[in-house]
């Protein structure tokens, strides 16, 4: 089979909906984009479990310590999957954790602003998770199965987070002045960092039209960002708050919300290493796997022993 | 009444303090899936702990709530064992402490689900379930790293010689567990009989002739509790009287 081909095959198939799966052949460029894509977003499920780790010691109520312990604890779940769902690409997951200790791989850069106030547990699963979301739905139908499949189960979590983050917020909003200046603060620092999640403009995003082509991408980053705005300009009425943009207003014509002008080259600093917190979380996420090599060697050792057991 | 409060105050404060020393490591375990198994043992503790303040809220009166008893008591007040306030240190510690604790959950809850109050013997019939496993998962792991390389065994040796020593306590009765007649004896018996055999296969010896501490059950702490609490019930302590 020439290699004309099998590649229109590969693009029809997409074409006709029908799944991507590990077995199939693939291009090396959808194999390589993938790897990318999944293990990034692995990597931000683990690292993001850092920023409210940091508030588990800390939480208000009994209550909300077990809701913010369940939630860290599904994104290391997620991590799971989606470690599992690169490796059917043919990547292992120790090769994953080596490209993010070397900067090779990158994570969610959202994750690199410190979690200053209890607020911001609230403020992170509402906007954070939220944009998330509007990330994450279309990639329930991404092309490759693994990647799919994976999505579905994490879209459901991270809806539940979402509403769970904007509960912590509806509740400061009701409470006390202190309650309520943390509840607005915390917006305010979370804002323009959550609109940023969707990545640059369209115009400056190579990568969009081959992914879009792939069906790896469905929709371009201004489209979500958009969404995003929309949705959130009505729910922060809810909580008798307001978002950080004077420019923030309902265009009739558009039928979307107008807003200001993002502040990019904060955004491709953050990406560059420059954020609040870019060396503590990588260096956390290192010392992890450092202080736990003697944990792993052990625990592989152990099983070496039984195994030579049983075989004798 | 006032020995049944203490008592189920007590139980509450040790799986609290395990809880939240647990929930330190979130995010920084060796393994992913080992940093899931012990944030779900955390959870599991912390909902023990919520289970039975209530019921202590309750019998307290007073307006006591679950947080307020979580947040509001000082490190005098606070009736845990010393065992489950020691720090985490490496893996290996936060596992042998885990195991030695939760072996004595296992045996105690087993006696209180056969126990004439009917709550507590309710709550300790649903908590054993949880324990039964954390006992597996414990086990599994000090035996892995007892019998793992030079590195690990050493590392497991430093534990014991860390914790060995906090062991004692927890069989040692309060004024309220002698009129509640929970009995410990037989309860230290089924542990030592268990840490036995596991540490055998571990091929780690118990040390002998230990000098136990005490103090926790009545309120006298290591320096390691005024930290915890500190950290935990600083929202509480900076902004009373609020909903959260």
């Amino acid at each position: 089979m020439n290699s004309m081909f099998w590649e229109e095959l590969f693009q029809q198939k997409i074409d006709n909906e029908i799944k991507i799966e590990p077995k199939d052949r693939m291009p090396e460029k959808y194999r390589q984009t993938l790897i990318r894509q999944i293990s990034q977003h692995a990597h931000s499920e683990i690292v993001g479990m850092l920023p409210e780790g940091n508030w588990i010691t800390r939480a208000p109520s009994l209550k909300r310590k077990a809701i913010l312990l369940a939630k860290v604890q599904d994104e290391a779940g997620h991590g799971l999957y989606l470690y599992s769902a690169a490796e059917t690409l043919g990547i292992s997951r120790d090769e994953m954790y080596n490209q993010l200790h070397t900067g090779k791989a990158k994570y969610s850069s959202i994750f690199n602003y410190p979690t200053l106030t209890w607020a911001d547990m609230g403020a992170i699963g509402w906007l954070v998770d939220g944009a998330a979301i509007m990330n994450q739905v279309p990639l329930c139908r991404t092309s490759y199965g693994p990647y799919a499949r994976a999505m579905v189960r994490i879209c459901k979590e991270e809806s539940f987070h979402q509403r769970q983050g904007f509960e912590i917020l509806l509740t400061l909003s009701k409470g006390t002045e202190a309650q309520k200046a943390m509840c607005q603060d915390a917006i305010d620092r979370w804002w323009w960092p959550s609109i940023m999640m969707f990545g640059p403009t369209d115009d400056a995003s190579p990568n969009t039209e081959q992914s879009m082509r792939w069906k790896i991408k469905r929709f371009s980053n201004d489209e979500l960002r958009q969404k995003f705005i929309n949705m959130i300009a009505e729910q922060v009425k809810i909580l008798g708050m307001t978002l950080p943009d004077p420019d923030l207003k309902w265009n009739e014509e558009r039928k979307q919300y107008d807003f200001g002008k993002i502040n990019w080259e904060e955004f491709w600093n953050v990406l560059a290493g420059n954020g609040p917190c870019n060396k503590q979380r990588l260096h956390a996420r290192i010392k992890a796997w450092e202080d736990g090599a003697w944990v792993r060697d052990a625990a592989l050792a152990y099983s070496e022993k039984k195994q030579t057991h049983k075989a004798a | 009444m006032k020995h049944l409060t203490d008592y189920i105050l007590h139980l509450a404060d040790n799986a609290l303090i395990m809880g939240q020393r647990n929930a330190e490591w979130c995010g920084h375990g060796p393994i992913l899936e080992q940093d899931i198994a012990l944030t779900n043992i955390s959870l599991d503790l912390i909902g023990q702990s919520r289970y039975l303040y209530q019921y202590a809220a309750e019998l307290a009166g007073n307006n006591a709530t679950e947080d307020s008893l979580a947040y509001l008591r000082t490190e005098r007040e606070f009736k845990n064992c010393l065992l489950t306030e020691q720090p985490n240190g490496d893996w290996g510690q936060t596992i042998l402490k885990q195991f030695l604790f939760s072996t004595y959950q296992l045996y105690l809850f087993e006696w209180l689900q056969q126990y004439q109050d009917e709550r507590l013997k309710a709550i300790a019939a649903k908590a054993l379930k949880e324990v039964t496993y954390h006992v597996r998962w414990s086990s599994e792991w000090v035996i892995r790293l007892g019998d793992g390389t030079e590195e690990s065994k050493q590392r497991m040796l430093n534990a014991i010689d860390a914790l060995w020593m906090y062991t004692g306590e927890m069989f040692i009765p309060s004024e309220s567990e002698m009129a509640l007649q929970i009995p410990l004896d037989r309860i230290y018996k089924q542990w030592d009989a268990k840490t036995k055999a596991v540490l055998n296969e571990a091929t780690l010896l118990i040390p002998e002739k230990v000098f136990m501490q005490k103090g926790g059950k009545s309120g006298v702490h290591t320096e390691y509790l005024g930290y915890i609490l500190t950290e935990m019930q600083y929202m509480q302590r900076t902004y009373p009287d609020s909903e959260w």
